[in-house]
């Protein structure tokens, strides 16, 4: 029991970032449908956003603005890298998504289709 | 002008943005720029990286500092020689293939030249932002921005392509976010980003199992990326249906730079003594091996040209990450370390992004796509045929070629480090290669068309292809002979040996 709550409950962040790391994983590779595939791919990299946000936090920490006089009453704060590293990492999801969901647009107007294995099939009629 | 040169990291990244930029201005103008537009910028960034590699050599790295921030808060661009030495072959592959993309864009996507010259100076971008960046962040996004602009070139054919960019895009995002979740867990142990702080940090923590778990995240993450056997199932259908430069940029380049990441961050931000303590490159040198086999096969079982190439492509990786995987235990002068590995990424990046362009070539004249349609074309494009022989002997390893040499230094490291099995696995992949390209050759030049006019009409006609078209194509090939007398003159191996000695991987007499 001392060992889960260890493990489990004091670290439940990086539990939570897990589980949700193998939800999407499961959508993108198992998820006939291209747009729940990207939904999983939105979801994996939310994971890693969650945990690398939860790195930054800093016990009773406030708002990362330095001030002198805060510093003085003792104040600490959170630490802001991970939250500017992860606002470029949001970018670079949302042009991901972005090209993919345009991709899956011009395979419906070639195709008539978003599943998976209708595309390939229907492409090797075509050869 | 040494001041000046201070600077040229962050060019040759600006002026790529820029003109990506210019180019989609101006195309609305008119039609006719964004080639020129393009090509002007990869030449003054092709002279800019000979210019660094020079100032490397004689004076020694460049630091930059973005903004004139500190290195361990600021980003920091830092080109030492390995940079500069992948720096100058990715431009140069660069400048060829968007000469050759001119008269063949505009023969195969004639509505969409604007915004392809576009990505493909977002390509640039991204490819030169991997490699001179000293930040593992900033890696990261530059990855990203080369594979975003990647995944958008190769669906620009539309049809199947847009299902093979698809896939890459899935699987490349996952890559990418392996590392990602690897640069995380570095975060979280030392608190920095910059390699060079790392480098210093990391030591004491090599028995860490979260540092561990961050190397083995960079590898799987970077192994999909560089398309490495087991994860390279998104790369023959992606080289396959992409326009032929981007084929050429795809497997010449773009997944070679994602081997120089990884080589950055085991060497580098790692180090050798970290790669010593666990079996890791044991276990990458078997997978490369099986890589290389496999590729080989598979090439022989392919009917279409680009994707027999695509799948060569996969073998070749496996003769890169061999040549990784054995650089810590070969010492010796001249096949000592990286020198193997760096070599044959640059005889990679001239054979086949000759072949490629070859295959293009094919494509843009008659339409052919498969191997058996190639007949007679030997009479009817005698210097595209010549170049593609060249190129494939080459591969094939017919000394002095540059295929030759690398093989001849990745079985003298093999013998080095007592791993006799690679040299009998170089010997078969040679004689599998002579199998899959002698047929190509075999039906370019023995085989007839049908019907005996055909063939004496077909004789009469020659049908090359435009000139700036067939020089890109002539001169790779040509390179691929001088290339490899150079390397066989040692002339070029020193460069290679100062980043042997800058990792410790070389034997100090």
């Amino acid at each position: 029991m001392e060992w889960f709550i260890e493990e489990v409950f004091a670290k439940y962040n990086y539990w939570i970032s897990i589980i949700l790391m193998l939800i999407g994983f499961y959508a993108m590779i198992a998820k006939d449908n291209l747009i729940k595939k990207i939904i999983g791919l939105n979801i994996f990299q939310t994971a890693i956003f969650l945990f690398f946000i939860s790195l930054g936090v800093v016990k009773g920490g406030t708002a990362p603005i330095v001030d002198e006089e805060m510093v003085s009453k003792g104040y600490v704060y959170v630490n802001p890298l991970p939250h500017v590293l992860i606002l470029t990492a949001i970018v670079v999801a949302v042009s991901t998504t972005a090209v993919a969901l345009s991709l899956i647009i011009r395979m419906y107007e070639e195709y008539g289709t978003i599943q998976e294995e209708e595309i390939i099939e229907k492409s090797r009629v075509k050869g | 002008m040494q001041t000046a040169i201070q600077h040229f990291p962050v060019l040759i990244v600006a002026i790529s943005l820029v003109s990506a930029i210019s180019i989609l201005v101006a195309g609305w103008t008119n039609k006719k720029t964004p080639p020129f537009i393009s090509i002007t910028t990869v030449l003054a960034q092709f002279v800019a990286s000979i210019l660094i590699l020079n100032h490397v050599l004689t004076k020694g790295p460049i630091h930059y500092w973005l903004g004139g921030w500190k290195p361990p808060w600021g980003i920091e661009y830092v080109v030492d020689v390995l940079n500069a030495y992948v720096l100058v072959i990715l431009l140069f592959l660069g400048l060829t293939c968007a000469v050759y993309s001119k008269r063949s864009i505009e023969h195969e996507l004639p509505q969409k030249t604007v915004s392809f010259y576009a990505l493909y100076q977002l390509l640039i971008t991204g490819l030169c932002g991997v490699t001179v960046t000293g930040d593992i962040f900033n890696m990261y996004v530059f990855i990203e921005i080369m594979s975003l602009s990647a995944y958008a070139l190769i669906g620009s054919r539309g049809k199947i392509a847009l299902k093979a960019s698809f896939t890459y895009l899935v699987l490349g995002s996952i890559g990418a976010c392996f590392f990602l979740l690897g640069i995380g867990f570095l975060y979280s142990v030392t608190g920095s980003l910059n390699m060079h702080d790392l480098s210093i940090l990391l030591p004491p923590l090599y028995g860490n199992k979260m540092v561990r778990a961050a190397f083995v995240l960079f590898i799987v993450g970077l192994s999909v990326k560089m398309a490495f056997f087991p994860l390279h199932t998104w790369l023959p259908d992606a080289h396959a249906f992409a326009p032929s430069e981007i084929s050429a940029m795809l497997s010449g380049i773009i997944i070679e730079v994602c081997t120089y990441a990884f080589i950055r961050l085991a060497f580098s931000v790692f180090s050798v003594n970290f790669l010593t303590l666990l079996p890791i490159f044991d276990i990458l040198c078997w997978v490369a091996g099986i890589a290389i086999i496999m590729g080989s096969l598979l090439a022989m079982t392919q009917f279409n040209l680009k994707r027999m190439l695509a799948y060569s492509s996969v073998a070749n990786m496996g003769y890169i990450m061999l040549a990784v995987g054995l650089s810590t235990s070969a010492k010796n002068f001249p096949w000592c370390g990286l020198t193997p590995a760096l070599m044959h990424m640059l005889n990679h990046a001239l054979m086949k992004g000759c072949l490629f362009l070859v295959a293009g070539a094919f494509i843009y004249k008659a339409d052919l796509w498969n191997i058996a349609e190639l007949r007679g074309l030997g009479r009817r494009m005698p210097y595209t045929c010549a170049a593609f022989v060249i190129a494939a002997i080459s591969m094939i390893g017919v000394p002095p070629s540059v295929g030759f040499v690398s093989k001849l230094y990745i079985i003298f490291a093999s013998l080095e480090a007592k791993k006799f099995a690679f040299v009998a696995i170089l010997l078969v992949s040679s004689l599998l290669n002579l199998v899959y390209f002698w047929r190509v050759i075999e039906t370019m030049y023995m085989k007839r068309e049908e019907g005996e006019e055909h063939a004496h009409a077909s004789m009469n006609s020659r049908d090359e292809i435009p000139l700036s078209m067939l020089i890109p194509v002539l001169g790779l090939a040509s390179l691929c002979m001088v290339m490899g007398v150079l390397w066989l003159a040692g002339i070029t191996i020193p460069i290679l040996n100062k980043v042997n000695a800058m990792f410790g991987l070389m034997v100090v007499r």
